[in-house]
């Protein structure tokens, strides 16, 4: 399963810290960097590329569906 | 007399006539809306008070037979509808209104409402800290309750939009009105059905009244029992209604409800750039540094700097074998010295010596035991005397004691 956006951001942030806190080995760091280079720019997609998804949930026989929403443009 | 003529009221007689005009006026059976004030609940049983707004003010009071069937008692402030009658109060010459009902404005009632309840529900734990539930830090879908007409959807969603575009899920739901607090609740529990990780519970502003589902048990039983945290953003800044003290955060509007949803995405991008940023740097000075520690290390096992210790390590060695010859030399001479020092001490006290001044010893054979008395010896016993260049072997004759000193 794909990590949510909050555990990448996470382990980026703790990827950071380990690099520059700990006393690694040229392999171990080279790793670390490449897996922290991979979640910036998963991040930085998630973030540029998310689009805002309207939906309506509707209640039908207690069954649940959502459909899209029409929004009329009040502003 | 003139006087008589222009007719001369008593006091009692003018005020007579001022009660008769006002009470033939149409003045029964007025509904008056104003506040309580000065209100005296006396021991007989009966209430007075001045009812007032902005501007006037006008006496009232309630008699006990009237006021018994009060549902509730009024209090300083209390805005109230009241049922009455002009009436003078002659002892004062004062106009007063003889009060037959009250009936708690509208607002009035509903504040009383308000504060009961939210007394209530604050003894019974509803607004704990303890119970409100954090907020997901970056939540994937956010519901929202609120009216499908108005502006509040339109706000959140632009904000959202702007700062960090999630899904939706957007549930119609009756904000105003006699189904509000019903449709309210089922809203809570469908989202509470959904995977939606937060929601916002919203409502432009309006006045109490139009509030007034958000004030009701219910609603704030729901908000309490619900999975999914609540954002409340209901009225207007100043409006707390009793589902924001309920909710697990209290937005002062709609927007800032959507501003404390979610983070900011512009705020987040940076955050990520900078961590891009520190990686790079640390990786770029963690390769600077490896690779200078190898060239030094390189450096280190250089063959000409390796010939170099090696031959500093040799003189080295020659120099402890030196000094330690040196030192055992030194050793043995002190040795000598001290040997021939003890040696010539031994001479001093040696019997030798005494055989070569021309004294001889005598031993007792076989035992070569030493002849120190006449006692040690008896005739006929073998003798051995040892002089300076030799021995003499020789028997007891005789013996004789002496004394020579």
């Amino acid at each position: 399963m794909e990590m949510s956006f909050e555990e990448k951001l996470q382990e980026l942030e703790s990827i950071v810290e380990k690099l520059e806190n700990g006393q690694l080995s040229l392999d171990e760091s080279i790793d670390l960097f490449e897996k922290g280079i991979k979640l910036v720019r998963e991040c930085d997609a998630n973030l540029k590329n998310a689009r805002m998804k309207v939906e309506k949930l509707i209640e039908e026989n207690n069954e649940l569906r959502s459909e899209p929403c029409e929004l009329r443009d009040t502003g | 007399m003139f006087f008589e003529e222009k007719g001369i009221y008593t006091v009692h007689e003018f005020t007579q006539a001022i009660k008769a005009v006002l009470i033939s006026g149409n003045f029964n059976d007025v509904w008056i809306r104003g506040e309580v004030s000065n209100f005296k609940n006396h021991s007989s049983g009966h209430r007075y008070f001045t009812l007032k707004d902005k501007s006037s003010s006008v006496q009232c009071v309630m008699f006990k037979w009237y006021g018994q069937n009060l549902r509730f008692e009024l209090e300083h402030g209390m805005k109230v509808l009241i049922l009455g009658d002009l009436d003078v109060y002659e002892q004062k010459g004062q106009y007063q209104l003889k009060v037959r009902m009250i009936r708690p404005d509208g607002i009035g009632e509903l504040y009383k409402a308000y504060e009961q309840l939210k007394n209530r529900l604050e003894k019974e734990g509803l607004f704990s800290p303890l119970h409100k539930r954090p907020l997901p830090a970056f939540p994937e879908k956010i519901g929202v309750a609120t009216s499908e007409t108005g502006a509040v959807l339109h706000d959140i969603l632009t904000v959202l939009n702007r700062r960090y575009p999630v899904s939706v899920l957007f549930v119609p739901t009756i904000v105003q009105g006699e189904y509000a607090a019903q449709s309210i609740v089922r809203s809570i529990e469908l989202l509470n059905r959904t995977d939606a990780d937060l929601m916002i519970l919203g409502r432009g502003g309006g006045s109490i009244e139009d509030l007034w589902a958000f004030n009701e048990e219910i609603v704030a039983q729901a908000v309490y029992n619900s999975r999914i945290p609540v954002i409340s953003a209901i009225g207007h800044e100043t409006d707390y209604t009793i589902a924001d003290f309920v909710a697990d955060k209290r937005a002062p509007t709609p927007s800032a409800a959507a501003e404390i949803a979610v983070p900011e995405k512009n705020e987040l991008l940076g955050r990520i750039s900078m961590y891009s940023n520190r990686l790079i740097q640390h990786q770029r000075r963690y390769i600077t540094d490896r690779t200078s520690y190898v060239r030094e290390l390189k450096k280190r096992v250089d063959l000409h700097l390796f010939r170099e210790r090696l031959v500093n390590y040799m003189q080295y060695l020659d120099e402890i074998v030196q000094r330690q010859t040196q030192g055992i030399q030194r050793m043995i001479e002190i040795k000598r010295a001290m040997f021939s020092a003890h040696a010539g001490k031994l001479d001093a006290v040696s019997p030798l010596a005494t055989l070569s001044r021309g004294y001889s010893i005598a031993l007792k054979l076989p035992g070569k035991t030493l002849v120190r008395s006449v006692n040690d010896v008896e005739k006929m016993d073998e003798v051995q005397i040892i002089v300076n260049d030799g021995k003499i072997r020789c028997d007891v004759k005789d013996k004789e004691a002496c004394i020579w000193k």
